[in-house]
């Protein structure tokens, strides 16, 4: 009973990643009609957001160690400590919260770059040149990012606070042995949280309103004398910001590093796909369903019976789903039927 | 659509024949004559040719064909370690297996067609690799790689062959298979699989996948099953990438999981792009160029670069290697990327495309100066 | 008399909406049956099941005696049965030649042939079927170009040979007239006329009432989703039922 609690736990925070990711990709596809392969550089970017502020906060210099007496020893120590002390430590420590003000404005200037660039010149031609070129995007941008910043992984930490686990057992009664890494727990809230925000506002806001009415019939509201393309503008920013949060939040959890992008990619088209291609409630029920999928598949019981399974469970799921029921979950009929 | 007569059939294979088995001499100046590069050359051709088949016909974009180059790596390289260091079983088994790899994939895939079709093939992709990785070791040695080794069981060679010192090398009938050999011996089936290519193109076979890019709905109403058409295709392309993948193994007798990456599948699909899809030399063109500039840039290091600019004044030569140093060695990737945007963007056509529509555009021209001049005269 | 076509007791139901309702016609050999109706009164909908694109509820659908449920639509091709779509499907990127070789090549090779043997160029008889039917309809100039480039009046007139090249036995049209110019329409007209003199059978929805009254031997008449006349165009043009239902103030 325990274990089976961990693992749905485990497979709801790494859910909650492809849940994220999903649902920008499905926003995007759902107002602009782009396929947009570069998604999962985005998310990648995010991360490197963290790493970015967490370079700028830690930029320190060689000083004198005091505490080591029998030779001359340096160590680095981060300018904000010299000049803030004990503040500039506390900074430091809460460095991923941090990053998340500095990915707002970058994520969303990204997106917007993108889209105006970019994606705008694709909206007509087919889908097959505008996963191309996507494609080809997201690869210019990892080895940009591979060129600035190395091929290695760079470890995130998260602030120390939260750094140890929660003993969830207590709270449920399941017995204190059951614990739970106190990042992972935040980052589910914070999944839930940025979901639910994306949900409220296209639901109870005008704007949102529009966006989804643009979604059901564009050339109508065109036609109502709205410029939807300027609001599809901005909900691929938005997509871009949901992404990036996710992604700098995701750092303590998995370091950073060039590539990650596209491996989560690769299962985010399968989540929107086992969801419903257009439907943002089936990407994100589809994403959470299937990390718990795949964290299940990853028991050792399961995997002596099926080795290997947890690697390829995903895409069986898809597989089956695509054949069986096209439309995915929760999609809505004749969006890219054939 | 320009159909070929017989008789500009056998003209085109002869020029092509020609030119390819040639190439070891009139790519000197190109500094690419040597037998590792011209082996590329033939081996990503023939797998940019079969891509083409697909994706260029019937417009269908798999994004998995890299698996089918690994399925025949693996069984190139289990028929010698099983079998025999001959080529020619190696070849067939590659043929083969991708073969029946490719019916399977692809009865599953193309129940569905465009992105989901595209998802589907990228998922088995995904899948193929991860296994290799992970449950299908024992077939594929996972991360090291499938490798001769001394003690391999080669039934059929231990029959006729004494064995000797240190591993044996893949042959054909005798004739050691590395070095130029290897070259002429991939050369020739390039040769044979283009014709092959070129037939397909000129058939109705060919005819009707066009068709079916064109407007598959009208193609059922009009009587044809695509079905089995495209299972067909499907599965041709994924034979030619086998052949590719065996012949790899026989140049080189190791197979590894990276192959089936799917970033592999995405450097044919830019092969052919860059050359021109659905042309019939494009893909050719395409697996050329990448190859070429592949191994070019990617040898460029900062010093070579410097040493490259060096009449330059320092500060200009830093600066110049400050641009240039991101987009060779390790960034080709980078170079990569950013091309196969350039070309998606300004040129869908690829190369052969767009020389087609400046020859176009010079007909017309030439046709249009002509009718004046008998107008005014 | 052969009946070509028999539609007995189909329904289909959508959701809440009944979009045919016990519907019975029959299609007698040489014969060219009208469907009119007011929009969203089923005509699209029975066409998609006579052609396989729709299983009804109930009911069957007989093509000289075979059922066509079921079938999918290229069977129902092989059957001898071709059809017009309201936008006209063409293959825009081949030239109009290939546009017609194709349908004859169906016709004589079948649902599915491996042949990467033979060359095009050498399908002798298959050109010239088609050069002769695009001639017919007066296309034979434009055989080289691409079919995307064409007038929606001449794509009409291409997917019309393409269908005619097969010599089906039984020629579906859905609204061909639909969008064109009066001119284009009286040129679509003669076309089909003199295809009627040929013998062949025909069903055409339409709505343009010059085209219904020019060429129907017998029309029937639609309204949500159930037949509501049937008959001659004199009948129906004196029909009450169908004046109010449909034709309105229409001048006819």
């Amino acid at each position: 009973m325990d274990s089976i609690f961990l693992q749905i736990l485990n497979g709801l925070d790494k859910g909650g990643a492809y849940a994220l990711i999903a649902l920008g990709l499905t926003l995007v596809f759902g107002t602009l009609g782009v396929v947009n392969f570069a998604h999962g550089a985005i998310f990648m970017l995010g991360s490197f957001c963290a790493v970015t502020t967490q370079n700028l906060l830690t930029y320190s210099k060689k000083v004198k160690d005091e505490s080591i007496t029998y030779f001359e020893a340096f160590k680095e120590v981060p300018y904000l400590e010299i000049w803030w002390g004990d503040t500039g430590s506390f900074i430091i420590d809460y460095k991923v919260p941090f990053s998340i003000l500095l990915a707002i404005p970058v994520m969303l200037l990204i997106g917007l770059a993108m889209e105006r660039g970019l994606i705008r010149h694709f909206y007509n031609r087919p889908h097959a040149d505008q996963i191309l070129v996507t494609f080809g995007l997201a690869i210019v941008i990892q080895e940009i990012v591979k060129s600035i910043y190395g091929a290695n992984p760079i470890p995130v930490q998260a602030p120390a606070i939260v750094a140890g686990s929660a003993s969830i057992g207590s709270w449920i009664g399941l017995g204190e042995s059951v614990v739970y890494p106190w990042w992972r727990l935040i980052y589910l809230a914070n999944a839930l949280v940025v979901i639910s925000a994306v949900f409220s506002f296209l639901k109870f806001t005008t704007y949102g309103m529009v966006v989804r009415a643009g979604m059901q019939d564009r050339e109508t509201v065109g036609l109502l004398g709205i410029d939807i393309q300027r609001r599809f503008t901005v909900v691929f920013g938005m997509a871009s910001v949901v992404v990036g949060i996710a992604g700098v939040m995701y750092t303590p959890i998995l370091s950073p590093d060039y590539h990650m992008g596209m491996d989560f990619l690769v299962l985010s088209f399968v989540v929107v796909v086992v969801g419903g291609m257009g439907s943002l409630e089936g990407a994100v029920v589809a994403g959470f369903m299937l990390g718990i999928l795949q964290s299940f598949a990853a028991m050792n019981e399961i995997k002596s019976i099926f080795p290997g399974i947890d690697q390829i469970i995903v895409y069986l799921v898809a597989v089956i789903i695509l054949l069986t029921r096209p439309r995915g979950l929760m999609g809505r009929k004749g969006v890219m039927e054939d | 659509m320009d159909t070929i007569s017989r008789k500009g059939e056998l003209r085109m294979m002869a020029l092509f024949a020609v030119i390819v088995l040639l190439m070891p001499i009139w790519l000197i100046p190109f500094g690419a004559a040597y037998p590792d590069l011209l082996q590329k050359f033939a081996i990503f051709g023939i797998f940019a040719v079969g891509f083409n088949i697909l994706f260029g016909l019937t417009g269908y974009l798999s994004f998995g064909h890299a698996v089918f180059l690994g399925v025949g790596s693996y069984a190139a390289v289990w028929s010698f370690k099983l079998f025999t260091m001959n080529v020619i079983p190696a070849v067939i088994f590659g043929v083969l297996f991708s073969g029946i790899f490719a019916a399977v994939i692809g009865f599953v895939s193309l129940r569905r067609s465009g992105i989901y079709f595209s998802i589907l093939t990228l998922a088995f992709a995904q899948m193929s690799y991860n296994l290799a990785y992970s449950v299908l070791t024992p077939i594929t040695n996972g991360e090291t790689g499938l490798q001769l080794r001394l003690h391999d069981l080669r039934m059929i060679d231990g029959l006729f062959i004494e064995a000797g010192e240190g591993l044996p090398l893949t042959n054909l009938f005798g004739i050691k298979m590395s070095g130029y050999p290897g070259f002429y011996f991939c050369a020739v089936l390039l040769i044979l699989a283009f014709y092959l290519a070129l037939r397909i193109t000129n058939s109705p076979f060919g005819m009707a996948l066009k068709a079916i890019k064109s407007n598959q709905l009208r193609m059922g109403y009009t009587g044809f099953n695509t079905r089995p058409y495209l299972m067909s295709a499907f599965m041709i392309s994924g034979m030619y990438a086998g052949l590719a993948g065996a012949l790899l193994a026989v140049t080189d007798p190791l197979a590894g999981a990276e192959r089936m990456q799917w970033t592999a599948s995405g450097e044919v699909v830019l092969m052919t792009i860059l050359g021109g899809v659905g042309t019939l030399f494009g893909p050719l063109l395409g697996a050329g160029l990448i190859k070429y500039f592949e191994n070019i840039f990617s040898s460029y290091n900062d010093a070579l670069l410097q040493e490259t600019f060096s009449f330059l004044p320092d500060m200009l030569n830093n600066l110049v290697v400050g641009i240039i140093s991101p987009f060779v060695g390790d960034g080709w990737h980078l170079t990569l990327g950013g091309l196969f945007m350039v070309i998606i963007i300004f040129l869908p056509g690829g190369i052969v495309g767009g020389i087609t529509m400046l020859w176009r555009r010079y007909i017309k021209k030439r046709g249009a100066s002509a009718e004046l001049e008998g107008e005014t005269s | 008399m052969t009946t070509v076509l028999n539609v007995s007791g189909v329904n289909k139901r959508f959701g809440g909406l009944q979009a045919l309702d016990n519907v019975n016609l029959k299609v007698e050999e040489g014969q060219t049956l009208a469907i009119i109706g007011p929009n969203g009164a089923g005509k699209s909908t029975l066409l998609n099941v006579c052609i396989g694109r729709l299983t009804p509820d109930s009911g069957s659908v007989e093509f000289h005696g075979e059922t066509l449920i079921g079938k999918q639509p290229y069977e129902i091709n092989q059957a001898g049965v071709a059809r017009v779509f309201q936008t006209p499907e063409i293959f825009p990127e081949l030239n109009l030649l290939e546009n017609v070789m194709i349908p004859a090549l169906s016709k004589r090779n079948g649902a599915f042939h491996f042949n990467i043997i033979s060359r095009i160029r050498e399908e002798k008889q298959i050109e010239s079927d088609a050069i002769n039917y695009l001639t017919e309809f007066g296309l034979q100039d434009q055989s080289d170009n691409e079919a995307g480039t064409l007038s929606r009046g001449d794509k009409r007139r291409l997917e019309l040979a393409m269908c005619l090249v097969q010599k089906p036995k039984l020629l579906l049209l859905d609204e061909p007239t639909a969008g064109m110019s009066r001119h284009d329409t009286n040129t679509t007209i003669e076309l089909l006329k003199k295809i009627k003199e040929s013998g062949m059978t025909k069903v055409i929805i339409e709505h343009d009432m010059q085209v219904v009254f020019s060429l129907a031997d017998k029309i029937v008449v639609l309204a949500q989703g159930a037949i509501i006349a049937g008959g001659t165009p004199d009948e129906i043009r004196n029909d009450p039922k169908v004046q109010e239902a449909y034709l309105g103030e229409e001048q006819v």
